[in-house]
């Protein structure tokens, strides 16, 4: 398992600090200096509101007197009073119905939508990799979607999908795909699907993109060599291809579920409210803004962080094992 | 002409009065309707009037959007905006970020309906002044009714049977897209009005009580929401569990609805020049479970607040001085049919003319039945949000309503705790 190019830099670093330790000194000083400001943005953009969300995850604030809270400990979490008759009620986050049930809503969403927009992104950057009339055209025309604002598509979309004035019902109709109009963003049932729909539909010309770029790094020559050798284009894909663009995939996909672990946008104008579709981070504000209750709200905030968190750690710890096992 | 010299005197004195300072200020308005069109007519007359200049920010047509888009700025201590349009049940959740009104308004309180002042007062406090008040009809077209021989309706049952006949012979005769009934079941504090009218009317509660006791959980309520459950996909289009007051007057406007719930802001929409149901509808008050009740409309209306955090507050309760006052509330009852909550203006015969159905409205709206705001204090929304949750479950299908309500007077009074 010994990865070469990553044991190379350090075993080159070390030869020359023997060299010269005080350039590698003066270089590790200036490498700080050059990364401060960013650093530095960073914590004050990122860092400072993190660690301010966690600390209100543990005190009882309310979004009308910040500065009176006062520390509670785990209570927003989990706490639990033993009544008179011996029955233990627990209450807090963890022991809240309504957001297991929107943990799982996101982790469905999450699966589902970025599995599909891998597929049909892949698909569609296969097709934009080979020479055609019109291809620079295509490109770009296929990057539409992605370039609307989100709460603009989501609306478009929602009137798209209305089950009384709605395009889609209507050409539905007309092709008797469907028999009586159906009401998307309303029927428990659809009004996942209406969301996945409207997702799918914006984000895979993203994927398209990023897997196009991995596509364009793969050498036309081994191609060349298949061709020689006579090996099936399906054999290809799957040996050659697939193989080659896995790097730029994997980036693509995490990119991707980082996205849609908080999503939040899309669903809040297309079905807010709907206890079928309410993801961590529309729980999260719900709590925050519209109840009176910052401090819960800040607490599925941070519980909705580690989550992300943690499923980012054991896809890329999962990702590299399998990198590493191929090579 | 005592109305007119009197308007003059005040003219001149704001007049006078801004020549000194004139301010800058931002109201915040609703874009339900015409409403912002009508408001920034009369900002142009007030600009006019005091030298002042008035910006209009446009919040979303839905009520709980627009609140937590104000609990955010209020919380923040916004100075941008300088007058709130605010619903009537929340005043007593953003009391403390106005301005006391008392005072500034002593002159012209005593024309209001002390029902409506009293809604806007907390802890002694006149949290805001009332521009329009609100209680919803039962719209429906007259031109239908007449072709097929029926009598508006007086109960749930009746309005549901007279729906469903109309509905199908209509689609028999060709007009397939036609539908019995449209409301407002999306889930969202327009549900919990709907919801709060159905279980009243039948004799059910009202959610919370003045007291502060929990008493949803009941027989009658429970089938006040089953009732409403069964029109859905036979005189209601299922889409209904996704509209808002906006997408049901859509349906309706268009002429594909024999009837609808809506309030009377869609009674000058619906009679305006680009409307199908132009001069063919009427309105009436909401049916009852039986017939010979006291119908139940749940209590509206829009009113404006001062945020404490303005830097121009004197310039800033003239305009919702002027905003309130008799002639824009009269202006706004010509135009865009909206209840005054001057009592005087019931018996002009101007508004009388242009909409005649808005002096029998005056029992209706004194006898509305309120949200649980006042009680509930801080935790309404949270009041709110878990009803409207516990109705839509039951009407898309999750649950029975018996089982739903059972559940949700467990987690009100969980969430009640000691006292409200």
């Amino acid at each position: 398992m010994t990865d070469l190019t990553v044991a190379d830099p350090p075993a080159a670093l070390q030869r020359r600090s023997h060299v010269n330790s005080d350039l590698q000194a003066q270089r590790v000083r200036s490498a700080w200096v050059f990364l401060a400001p960013t650093l530095l943005v960073l914590a004050l953009v990122a860092g400072w509101p993190l660690v301010r969300t966690i600390y209100f995850s543990f005190t009882n604030a309310s979004l009308t007197n910040l500065s009176g809270a006062e520390f509670i400990g785990f209570d927003n979490y989990l706490s639990w009073i033993t009544l008179k008759s011996g029955r233990t009620i627990f209450r807090g986050l963890l022991a809240d119905a309504a957001w297991w049930n929107a943990v799982w809503n996101t982790l469905k969403f999450t699966i589902v939508s970025v599995s599909i927009e891998t597929v049909l992104g892949l698909v569609v950057a296969l097709v934009l990799n080979v020479q055609f009339p019109g291809r620079g055209f295509v490109r770009a025309a296929i990057l539409v979607p992605w370039a609307i604002p989100t709460i603009v598509s989501a609306k478009m979309w929602a009137w798209m999908l209305n089950d009384q004035f709605g395009i889609l019902n209507d050409i539905l109709l007309g092709l008797g795909l469907i028999s009586q109009k159906v009401a998307w963003t309303a029927n428990p049932d659809t009004a996942m699907i209406a969301v996945l729909i409207v997702d799918v539909w914006k984000t895979t010309p993203f994927m398209a993109l990023l897997i196009l770029a991995g596509l364009q790094m793969v050498p036309g020559d081994i191609y060349e060599a298949a061709k020689i050798d006579g090996v099936h284009p399906v054999r290809v894909f799957w040996r050659v291809t697939l193989p080659l663009i896995r790097p730029a995939l994997m980036v693509a996909v995490i990119f991707r579920m980082l996205d849609a672990l908080r999503i939040f946008d899309l669903i809040y104008v297309l079905t807010p409210n709907n206890a079928q579709t309410k993801t961590m981070s529309v729980l999260a504000r719900e709590n925050l803004f519209d109840f009176d209750k910052f401090a819960y709200g800040a607490a599925a905030s941070t519980m909705l962080f580690l989550i992300i968190a943690a499923i980012t750690v054991l896809y890329m710890w999962f990702g590299r094992v399998n990198v590493g096992g191929e090579r | 002409m005592t109305l007119l010299l009197k308007t003059l005197t005040i003219c001149a004195v704001l007049g006078a009065a801004d020549l000194a300072a004139a301010a800058e200020l931002s109201l915040a308005a609703n874009t339900t309707g015409k409403n912002v069109n009508f408001m920034r007519e009369q900002l142009d007359k007030f600009e006019k009037q005091t030298g002042h200049k008035v910006n209009l920010v446009t919040m979303p047509p839905s009520s709980s959007e627009q609140f937590s888009q104000y609990r955010l700025w209020l919380a923040a201590g916004n100075k941008d905006v300088d007058v709130y349009q605010t619903d009537v049940i929340w005043a007593p959740q953003l009391a403390d970020q106005f301005i006391d009104l008392t005072e500034a308004a002593k002159d012209v309180v005593g024309d209001h309906f002390p029902s409506i002042i009293q809604s806007q007062t907390v802890n002694g406090k006149l949290v805001a002044l009332p521009i329009f008040t609100d209680a919803p009809a039962l719209y429906y077209r007259k031109d239908l009714l007449e072709k097929y021989g029926k009598t508006p309706p007086k109960t749930w049952d009746e309005l549901a049977a007279t729906a469903k006949e109309i509905q199908d012979k209509e689609r028999e005769a060709g007009h397939a897209d036609i539908w019995g009934y449209v409301f407002q079941a999306n889930a969202y504090e327009g549900l919990t009005c709907n919801a709060l009218e159905w279980i009243k009317s039948s004799g059910g509660g009202q959610i919370v009580e003045t007291d502060g006791s929990i008493s949803v959980n009941n027989e009658k309520a429970a089938a006040a929401i089953e009732r409403a459950k069964g029109w859905i996909g036979t005189i209601a289009p299922e889409g209904v569990l996704a509209y808002q007051e906006e997408e049901s007057r859509g349906v309706w406007q268009t002429g594909k609805a024999v009837f609808m719930r809506n309030w009377p802001y869609a009674y000058a929409l619906g009679n305006g020049g680009d409307s199908a149901v132009k001069g063919k509808f009427e309105v009436m008050p909401l049916p009852t479970a039986s017939a010979g009740e006291q119908p139940s409309s749940t209590l509206g209306g829009w009113n404006l607040a001062v945020s404490k955090y303005s830097e121009d507050q004197q310039a800033a309760i003239e305009l919702v001085k002027f905003l309130s006052s008799k002639e824009v509330q009269k202006q706004r009852a010509l135009q865009l049919s909206q209840l005054p909550t001057i009592a005087s203006l019931y018996d002009d015969p101007e508004v009388a003319a242009a909409q005649p159905f808005m002096p029998n409205w005056k029992p209706i709206f004194q006898s509305a039945v309120p949200r649980p705001s006042a009680v509930a204090k801080v935790k309404y929304n949270e009041v709110s949000s878990k009803f409207w949750s516990a109705v839509h479950n039951t009407l898309s299908g999750d649950g029975t309503a018996a089982e739903n309500l059972e559940l949700l007077e467990v987690d009100l009074t969980e969430l009640k705790g000691d006292s409200w």
